[in-house]
């Protein structure tokens, strides 16, 4: 259940994700200390920290693929269950989810088959926003690292979904293919979307000043960087 | 903006595992040549002798059979594993064990119908009594459906374990024992002449349940084994 | 809170009850011993031959108590493992695969005093009929629980995941008790019933029944002894296991009791 993308939330409704004191353990080791954190449509979060320091692990557990070891996740004010996610949530992961030996546009069609069509737009058109025009009918096997990811960010333009859980984004792209990524940002953001991206560092978001919420060692509680 | 049913969502998985199975078809024809080795073995272990072969032909082809579709169980969840597209099956908002369904049938369409097809040619190759050939179809038709849900769920406990092929016969081969006791126990029958249908009766009881209990184990394996 | 329900939640924390499995732990092997002794002079000794099977029969009285002993421990396993899924208790995690080892010995024994039994009984050391068969395969399954445990690295994961398998192979269970009812079988049929008088001399049953507790006991001793391994194990890091290690490090003879 999907409010209109277009009308940004009234000010008293709860925000679109939350954390609360969550944390994860692994083998009861904990992998990050407790989190407490919301986002709010239209706002772009930037999740940074050093290499294992849990980004994936985390995106992992907004998602509802990990259960959190302590405290909780809620999206739009219910607690998180995959039985709930519905069209809410569109995770792009470090695998980018797409089968090798099919084209562009067949895996496009999976995942509308999948997730549904966002309105006003076609596979085509989208594939040729994120300037693969001539490669919807190339297997995905042949194509470059950095095709593979406009592929994924395709997908992300075709199904709906009001919370981006992406995993490095940036990761294999360049430069033109990085505006590319603010675009999309940008584009969801206006749209009363919102976003979570981890990056392990040099990030490029330029468009506004995002959040930026550093992961530290378990124990230590994430730190809000200034803008 | 169109959210897609889960009837659309369960054929648009249908269509892309066939695409992919149609895309690899060379593959395809393995389990069905490893079937033909492993039968062709036993005259040369045995000696030719028609009578002693015709004794032992139902149940070789039974379990060379079961061999083969066991080797073939690691590749229904590898691939999608690796690439990503398991986890978004997870967090689709489709009831997963009615996808895992979609990917089972699929599995035992392009894996088992071809030894099925096969099945009186090894047959052939062991003298088996062309009487027998109805009832020995019939009880393949019934088994290896139920021996693919019951290593389904199995394989969704070891998915993504390197080198699972013996743990993962360990767990599958005692579940696998009682439906081999009766299709064997079928063939057995009607090559003595006695009454074959009870067994029989007893495998479909046994499938219709699998049909509606596997798929619910094997989603909720794959959610203790992902996380 | 009732004071009872508080004390299984403080149970089913780890330190409290490594604290009382180590307390319980000498008692529950003393008994096994003692009545395993009672047991078997009862049965050794003071029971009278069989009128048919002559002395050959007096395996019963480790094959009929280890047999037993196989199906309740899956079933106990089984339980543990349903626990620990739907409510994710560690305690009955470690329950469930602490079990599994126990279960599979007496599968085992169970296995090989049976065919010691039957080559003299029925000339042969095996036979594929229905109460042997669906035995070899409860061992096949908890040799399965116990290898899909090992394989996984998490311990937590591990645990749920072979508690699943198990969980899966108790249609396995009524399968072992029914078998001689259900198929015509080599295997005798029930003598000893729980409602209803027994089919065997009382001077035979009472050693019988004193051995199935005497296992019960060893189970029991068994199980809180791997248990408490597994639970150091588990929670390696914590400051309680630290304590019970400087405690065992301080005093040549067993810790005392952790302050933790």
């Amino acid at each position: 259940m999907v409010t209109g993308m277009s009308i940004p939330d009234p000010i008293d409704a709860p925000p679109l994700l939350e954390a609360r004191g969550l944390t994860f353990l692994r083998n009861e080791e904990p992998i990050f200390g407790p989190l407490d954190f919301a986002l709010r449509p239209g706002e772009v979060v930037l999740m940074e920290g050093d290499n294992g320091a849990g980004k994936t692990t985390l995106l992992k557990v907004l998602s509802g693929l990990l259960e959190p070891g302590a405290g909780e996740v809620r999206l739009r004010g219910e607690p998180l269950t995959l039985a709930r996610l519905s069209h809410q949530v569109a995770l792009l992961g470090h695998l980018l989810g797409l089968k090798l030996e099919l084209s562009a546009l067949e895996n496009l069609r999976f995942a509308i088959g999948l997730g549904g069509l966002r309105a006003g737009i076609t596979p085509h058109q989208a594939l040729k926003s994120v300037g693969l025009e001539g490669y919807e009918d190339v297997a995905v096997r042949q194509l470059s690292a950095g095709q593979k990811k406009r592929v994924a960010l395709a997908r992300l333009l075709l199904v709906p979904a009001a919370l981006w859980l992406l995993d490095e984004p940036y990761a294999n792209l360049d430069r033109e293919g990085i505006e590319l990524v603010n675009r999309l940002l940008e584009l969801h953001a206006r749209r009363g979307g919102a976003a979570l991206i981890t990056s392990h560092g040099a990030y490029a978001y330029t468009s506004g000043t995002p959040r930026r919420i550093r992961l530290r060692a378990p124990g230590q509680p994430a730190q809000e960087l200034a803008a | 903006m169109s959210y897609g049913s889960t009837a659309g969502a369960c054929r648009a998985l249908l269509a892309r595992d066939l695409r992919l199975v149609w895309r690899r078809r060379g593959d395809a024809l393995n389990p069905a040549l490893f079937a033909i080795m492993v039968v062709a073995l036993f005259p040369f272990a045995l000696g030719p002798e028609p009578q002693v072969l015709q004794r032992i032909a139902a149940g070789t082809v039974l379990v060379a059979l079961l061999l083969a579709g066991l080797l073939s169980l690691d590749a229904l969840f590898r691939s999608d594993l690796e690439d990503g597209s398991l986890e978004q099956l997870v967090l689709s908002p489709h009831p997963l064990a009615l996808l895992l369904a979609c990917k089972i049938a699929v599995h035992w369409l392009t894996t088992a119908l071809p030894l099925l097809v096969c099945a009186p040619l090894l047959g052939e190759l062991l003298n088996l009594p062309p009487a027998l050939r109805p009832v020995l179809l019939a009880s393949l038709g019934l088994s290896t459906p139920l021996l693919s849900l019951i290593g389904a769920v199995c394989v969704a406990l070891t998915v993504g374990m390197r080198r699972s092929g013996m743990l993962l016969a360990l767990l599958v081969l005692p579940l696998y024992v009682p439906v081999l006791i009766f299709a064997a126990g079928a063939c057995n029958a009607a090559q003595n002449g006695l009454a074959f249908t009870a067994p029989l009766l007893w495998l479909g009881a046994g499938l219709a349940l699998s049909l509606v209990l596997a798929p619910l184990a094997c989603a909720a394996a794959l959610k203790i084994s992902l996380t | 809170m009732n004071p009872l329900v508080l004390w299984f939640h403080k149970l089913g924390s780890p330190p409290t009850f490594y604290r009382l499995a180590g307390r319980l732990l000498p008692w529950c092997y003393g008994l096994a011993l003692v009545l395993g002794a009672v047991a078997l002079y009862g049965g050794l000794v003071l029971a009278p031959s069989d009128y048919q099977q002559g002395d050959a029969f007096r395996i019963i009285f480790i094959h009929v108590p280890c047999a037993w002993m196989s199906l309740f421990v899956y079933a106990f396993m089984a339980v543990n493992g349903f626990i620990a899924l739907v409510w994710r208790i560690k305690l009955s995690e470690t329950l469930a695969m602490a079990a599994a080892p126990v279960g599979a010995a007496f599968t085992f024994v169970c296995l090989v005093t049976g065919s010691l039994w039957g080559k003299p009984m029925w000339g042969t050391w095996w036979t594929w009929d229905a109460r042997l068969t669906s035995e070899l395969v409860l061992l096949f399954l908890y040799l399965g629980v116990i290898g899909l445990h090992q394989a996984i690295e998490d311990r937590r994961q591990a645990a749920r995941a072979a508690a699943f398998l198990a969980l899966v192979g108790i249609v396995n269970l009524p399968i072992v008790h029914f078998s001689v009812t259900w198929w015509n079988t080599l295997h005798q049929g029930s003598t000893v019933r729980l409602f209803g008088p027994s089919l065997i001399d009382a001077r035979m049953l009472w050693p019988l029944l004193t051995m199935a507790l005497a296992t019960k006991f060893w189970f029991a001793g068994s199980l809180l002894s791997r248990a408490r391994v597994d639970l150091l194990e588990l929670e390696g890091g914590k400051d309680w296991v630290r304590q019970v290690a400087l405690a065992a490090d301080a005093a040549p003879a067993p810790p005392p009791e952790a302050s933790a």
